[in-house]
């Protein structure tokens, strides 16, 4: 497959005007082309064709990340910030141009702003570390929600362990919806910070930012949005959304591990203290003082993940050509076929019925575990997620151990969740 | 027979769908809580030791198939048996379900927990088979800590 075989974008534009919106897909990319353009999807998986619907863990990559990777590391390698040679000007430019990609993604002001990290838990790690430590004391408070993945639950524990702060958890009801009027008795004159995900990885439930960070706002908190679940399916503009921080991981959206972004308020970034030390976040060092760095270097200390950057840069190129809008519009109609065709199965509960949802479908059977499903479901070539997702407040709070979770992304189709549905029935009648 | 079948052989869909001693024997005087943080599966074993011997055995909780009907399973097989008896049928278990054990003569000893080599096949789920037995041995060691498969 050569990179002329496919434009993503021009041509069904072109479409689009020619055929006039009827279906909701109408004038969308040609879904078999998006397909192409990821590799891994060719695959048969125990003879079958491969249903991937795990992307709520992580997504597959298309030809255009893991050909940048490739690119970068055949015609860029050196490293930035340090040479005067050709090589390191070119690496540099390219992290540079990877930034700003970011930044265009989340709709930022400023590419300062634009904080490299590891992923979603790093950053959130690195607020709770850095602002935290700095505007958390004893007797504050720090507010989440009910439904958040562990990654923004534990730095939030370990925080308040250390300064004697005390973890408030603001309550979901049974459709896994945020309890606003809790929530917002919650928020009190201790409350330093509140952190609360955009798009719940366990039940898919988006939460009502602008209200959320609104109300945090009367009261002078700052908000964390955990954005792993959302960059992959909704639009994020963090000027019009107002939040403090948001953060999330290259993997899910269709780029390479070990990358993602922290963004902040340049305000905010500007007053707090650096995450770690070493090469890169200084401007001078001497054995007695050292002056940071400006922003962002100042909160990225080391060699970085390059060739990761601009795998990101190259994965946030290709869903923004594709277009954030169709991304949620095809997700969406996904879920709602899936919402329809799972839960219309005799003995399946779907856990995670809020009015907003978002990419994930959760459900138990009555039938099957949810652990005995994946494995039969399995050996029929679909891949789920099955267990606790990393969100065991949320599991306890429904009282059940586990669930079955299928994730959509970009290359998904109806049929994969007719194969779905299909896997589901079969391991019924293995245990029927 | 598919991967599968072998898998989730009869007796083990049926040993999962009604499990044999899942009560807590009231003469119990060793307990030990087992958990596999990857699915969820928590499992109490509750025992009943006179000296060296099981003289009774059941469990409680929730797991997916493999690990409900291993549990039941494992109380009728090593009930009345003693500690090291019960001990080496965990070993051979053990191996049935890594891919040991291949030949007749090598299962004799197992019985019907024979079912169990379609484990094999699927090494993710050998935790699941082995949960009950991990938390039976803590029992009987009398450690307190919850065994995690982890
Ligand atoms: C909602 C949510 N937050 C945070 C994370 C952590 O992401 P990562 O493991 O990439 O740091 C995940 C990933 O599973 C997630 O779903």
């Amino acid at each position: 497959m050569t990179r002329l075989a496919h434009h993503p974008i021009s041509e069904p534009l072109q479409e689009a005007s020619a055929q006039e919106a009827s279906a909701p897909s109408a004038g969308f990319p040609d879904i078999e082309r998006i397909r192409r353009d990821f590799p891994i999807l060719g695959q048969r998986v125990h003879g079958k064709r491969l249903v991937y619907l795990d992307n709520g863990a992580t997504s597959q990559k298309p030809w255009a990340v893991i050909r940048a990777i490739t690119r970068y590391y055949e015609q860029d390698n050196a490293n930035i910030h340090r040479g005067v040679h050709t090589l390191s000007v070119r690496a540099t430019e390219a992290h540079d141009a990877a930034r700003r990609t970011v930044q265009s993604f989340l709709h930022a002001a400023d590419a300062r702003e634009m904080v490299f990290v590891r992923g979603a838990t790093e950053a959130i790690n690195l607020v709770a570390q850095s602002y935290g430590r700095a505007h958390v004391a004893a007797g504050d408070d720090v507010l989440i929600t009910a439904m958040e993945h562990h990654s923004n639950i534990v730095p939030w524990q370990m925080l308040c362990e250390e300064k004697q702060a005390r973890l408030r958890v603001a309550p979901i009801n049974d459709r896994g919806e945020l309890l606003m009027e809790e929530f917002e008795r919650l928020i009190g004159p201790r409350t330093r910070i509140i952190a609360v995900t955009h798009v719940s990885n366990a039940l898919g439930t988006v939460n009502p930012l602008r209200r959320i960070i609104h109300l945090a706002h009367q009261q002078n908190v700052p908000v964390l949005v955990d954005g792993a679940q959302a960059a992959p399916h909704l639009p994020v503009d963090v000027q019009a959304l107002d939040c403090d921080f948001y953060v999330f991981s290259g993997h899910k959206v269709y780029g390479p591990t070990g990358i993602g972004a922290l963004y902040g308020k340049a305000a905010l970034l500007d007053s707090m203290p650096p995450y770690q030390g070493g090469g890169d976040m200084i401007r001078s060092v001497t054995f007695e003082k050292t002056t940071y760095n400006e922003l962002p270097f100042k909160f990225e200390a080391g060699t970085p993940d390059i060739a990761g950057a601009v795998g990101l840069g190259a994965a946030l190129e290709y869903v923004s050509e594709l277009g954030m809008d169709y991304v949620a519009a095809h997700g969406q109609d996904l879920l709602t076929y899936a919402t329809e065709a799972v839960g219309a199965i005799p003995g399946v509960r779907l856990i995670g019925t809020a009015s907003q949802r978002a990419g994930v479908l959760s459900f138990v059977s009555d039938h099957v575990h949810p652990h005995d499903l994946g494995t039969i479901l399995d050996r029929e070539g679909v891949a789920i997620r099955t267990g606790h997702h990393c969100a065991q407040p949320v599991m306890d709070r429904f009282g059940i151990p586990a669930t079955a979770r299928a994730s959509f992304a970009v290359y998904n189709t109806r049929e994969d969740i007719d194969a779905l549905v299909e896997g589901i029935a079969k391991a019924h009648e293995v245990f029927g | 027979m598919t991967e599968l079948d072998e898998l989730y052989q009869e007796v083990i869909l049926e040993h999962s769908k009604a499990p044999r001693n899942y009560r807590r024997p009231e003469a119990t005087n060793r307990s030990a809580e087992g958990y596999n943080p990857l699915c969820g599966d928590r499992f109490t074993v509750f025992l009943d030791v006179e000296g060296d011997a099981i003289r009774d055995i059941g469990f409680q909780g929730s797991g997916c198939a493999i690990s409900r009907a291993s549990a039941s399973m494992m109380t009728q097989s090593v009930k009345g048996k003693s500690k090291e008896e019960a001990a080496r049928l965990f070993e051979e278990f053990h191996r049935l379900v890594t891919g040991g054990a291949k030949t007749p003569e090598e299962r004799t000893i197992l019985g019907k927990l024979a079912a169990f080599a379609g484990v094999s096949k699927f090494p993710v789920r050998v935790k699941c088979a082995t949960l009950a037995w991990h938390t039976m041995q803590s029992a009987l060691e009398g450690k307190q800590d919850v065994v995690s498969t982890e």
